[in-house]
């Protein structure tokens, strides 16, 4: 009898395996585990007491505004998703395919500088450009136009979300291009395919994957960050993100936030999913 | 010329000899012994560690450096933004965590009532200096005769607005915020408690500005969504004073000269003001934390921010300014700086004299509301700001 060698015992590579599912039990699993238990405690005198009641779901799905603030930050995750991936495709194309190896590696490492500063810094320093005082608006004092109102709207917090993720969404799209068959594109161009439609039904659909996978980090970012929304945006309306520290700073109500923080996630895994699902279908 | 010092080749690697070790060797274990000597010395007067739970600002450097060195204390602040907050970091760490915590006045009778705090001994401050008899017995602070926390500072909210924007006659009325030129230019200071507290004095509720019934709360709630178009953002701390610094908000609900005391200074055209519906009354004391045994010490700090230097500082506190409590505080301020007691109406017969406003009754303590519960009053804001 044989012993099919893909389900055969191996504690060599168990052993190797083991840190990545002893840190993801420890730090991802347990603390999700919690969170969602303590969506059933209740605070008393400020205080969190372990109970099992639905107090806190009803409480607060059965708020319009949670639902409200729900919708916008999905509706905003989605936009900054849409115009990151609009705007970094043609920077991500130009790098794959029409710079040289040695200045791809340089745009790379200059796409991963800002991130040695912190997005918090990155972000007040919005604040003085986006600021109606601001250089922005004196050079369109230039030609006559302006001033025009940046900060404290949703314009505000679609530059600090794109802060956040465009160079990420750049660098991701620019890994996923480079490492298209060059051959493929040749033979579309031989074969009478021209620019834009090789880029639409050959480059494109090849990079497929890499292409959703940064859109969906660009998505989970968006989606989560509370610093964009509440510095720029000037928390108007408020995002779930600052919904679940507004919870928190009054009463100290923990397990509201954690309503809030799970269908976060909820909601997170289901996009995540549909979008990895997508990414890795093949045709048919 | 001889050699004084003989190295012997053992297989290959140098061996000193008796002589040069102990030579060597007592060097190096007098370089070693020297160096760590200022460590020795430092551990054995290590300074005594104070943990402080207060509003940012109040265990910076400007505040506690000098009585630090003189006390050879460190103190180790946990900041906190409103009351809520403070009861949420205590109920979560063990009796003890805290040596001293500076509280708004309405929040001491909670700490008090959830023995939080430890009973204090009127005979240790000097309540007889105090600018204002009602300061003396401050509500909230005493309990069946037993003190519980003692008022170090105060300060009072308002219009805070800009000059360039708002004259001086609009913003004595909380009417200014509606003001068409203002849409979209009114900023909140993200804490239900103070602007509610103007919209209802907005409402004509006065003295019973936290004590209202259904209809009075319904109407408030009225006001205030009406405000809602107007509004340009809700800011913390640092959000509040930067948009009135850029001038992307033009006035600001809820706040008052500690924030535009500060811009003030520094030159930017904002100012507060209390307007003719009244004004609220920030109020900041210190209380000793419950088990902590450091209580020596606190109570020390807490004599010192009512002594003149205390005071002083106090009264220039870097992060935001407050009123001086004891009438050898004003003196002293005066004497340090004058500039800052008359932008202040620190000074008799000013027109903005702190004490003055409270006696004519323009000005209210800021409370918690007495007929509906904090969770309501939070309700609503998280309402209003998703409107």
């Amino acid at each position: 009898m044989t012993i099919d060698p893909k389900r055969r015992f191996d504690p060599y590579a168990l052993t190797w395996r083991m840190p990545i599912i002893v840190w993801q039990v420890l730090f991802f699993i347990g603390p999700l585990v919690f969170m969602i238990a303590m969506t059933f405690f209740l605070v008393k005198n400020y205080r969190m007491h372990e109970a099992f009641e639905m107090k806190n779901w009803i409480k607060m799905l059965g708020r319009g505004f949670f639902w409200d603030s729900y919708f916008l930050t999905l509706g905003l995750a989605t936009l900054s998703t849409l115009c990151a991936t609009i705007i970094a495709f043609p920077a991500a194309y130009a790098l794959s395919f029409k710079v040289s190896a040695n200045i791809r590696r340089w745009a790379i490492f200059f796409l991963i500088i800002p991130f040695f500063t912190s997005y918090l810094v990155r972000t007040f320093s919005w604040y003085v450009i986006l600021a109606e005082s601001g250089p922005i608006n004196a050079m369109l004092a230039y030609i006559g136009l302006g001033p025009y109102t940046m900060l404290n709207t949703k314009f505000g917090t679609m530059v600090g979300y794109m802060t956040l993720t465009l160079p990420l969404v750049v660098i991701l799209q620019t890994v996923s291009l480079a490492s298209i068959d060059r051959s493929l594109i040749e033979a579309a161009h031989n074969l009478g395919c021209g620019r834009v439609r090789t880029v639409f039904t050959v480059i494109v659909p090849l990079a497929k994957t890499g292409l959703i996978i940064a859109a969906v980090f660009c998505f989970i970012l968006s989606f989560g960050d509370f610093v964009a929304p509440y510095y720029l945006g000037g928390s108007k309306p408020p995002t779930l993100p600052i919904m679940i520290i507004d919870t928190t700073k009054s009463g100290q109500q923990w397990p509201r936030a954690a309503v809030v923080a799970v269908m976060m996630m909820v909601t997170l895994f289901t996009v995540a999913f549909a979008a990895i699902m997508v990414a890795y279908r093949k045709k048919t | 010329m001889k050699m004084t010092t003989k190295i012997v080749q053992n297989r290959g690697l140098p061996t000193p000899s008796r002589r040069e070790v102990l030579k060597y060797g007592g060097t190096a274990a007098g370089i070693a012994a020297g160096l760590s000597m200022p460590f020795v010395s430092r551990a054995w007067a290590q300074a005594v560690e104070i943990n402080m739970l207060a509003w940012y600002g109040h265990g910076e450097p400007d505040m506690v450096s000098e009585f630090e060195a003189e006390n050879n204390v460190k103190f180790k602040p946990k900041y906190y933004a409103g009351g809520d907050n403070m009861l949420g970091l205590i109920a979560q760490s063990p009796p003890g965590t805290y040596d001293i915590i500076l509280s708004d006045a309405e929040f001491v009778q909670q700490l008090n009532d959830a023995g939080y705090i430890e009973e204090m001994s009127p005979a240790d401050y000097n309540f007889d200096d105090m600018i204002y008899d009602d300061f003396k017995q401050f509500p909230g602070h005493w309990k069946d005769g037993k003190l519980h926390s003692v008022m170090v500072r105060f300060g009072h909210l308002g219009v805070s607005y800009n000059k360039n924007a708002v004259t001086a006659e609009e913003a004595m009325s909380y009417k200014c915020f509606w003001k068409p030129e203002l849409k979209g230019k009114v900023g909140h200071f993200d804490w239900h408690l103070p602007s509610l507290g103007m919209m209802s004095l907005y409402n004509g509720n006065g003295a019973n500005l936290w004590n209202l019934d259904d209809g009075a709360w319904g109407k408030v709630k009225e006001t205030t969504m009406s405000l809602r178009p107007q509004v340009g953002g809700f800011f913390d701390y640092g959000g509040t004073f930067n948009s009135l610094k850029n001038g992307e908000m033009q006035a600001m609900c809820g706040i008052g000269d500690w924030i535009t005391g500060v811009l003030e200074k520094d030159g930017a055209p904002v100012a507060s003001v209390v307007p003719k519906e009244g004004g609220i009354q920030w109020t900041e004391s210190y209380s000793i934390g419950k088990g902590s045994d450091k209580a020596d010490m606190v109570k020390k700090f807490i004599q010192y921010m009512l002594s003149p230097r205390g005071q002083v500082r106090s009264a220039q506190m870097a992060a935001y300014p407050g009123f001086c409590i004891t009438h050898a505080g004003v003196k002293a301020l005066q004497e340090a700086n004058m500039k800052e007691a008359e932008r202040t109406g620190q000074i008799d017969g000013a027109p903005n004299n702190p004490i003055t406003l409270v006696k004519e009754g323009r000005i209210h303590y800021r409370n918690i509301p007495q007929q509906q519960s904090l969770e309501d009053w939070n309700d609503f804001w998280s309402e209003y700001k998703n409107a």
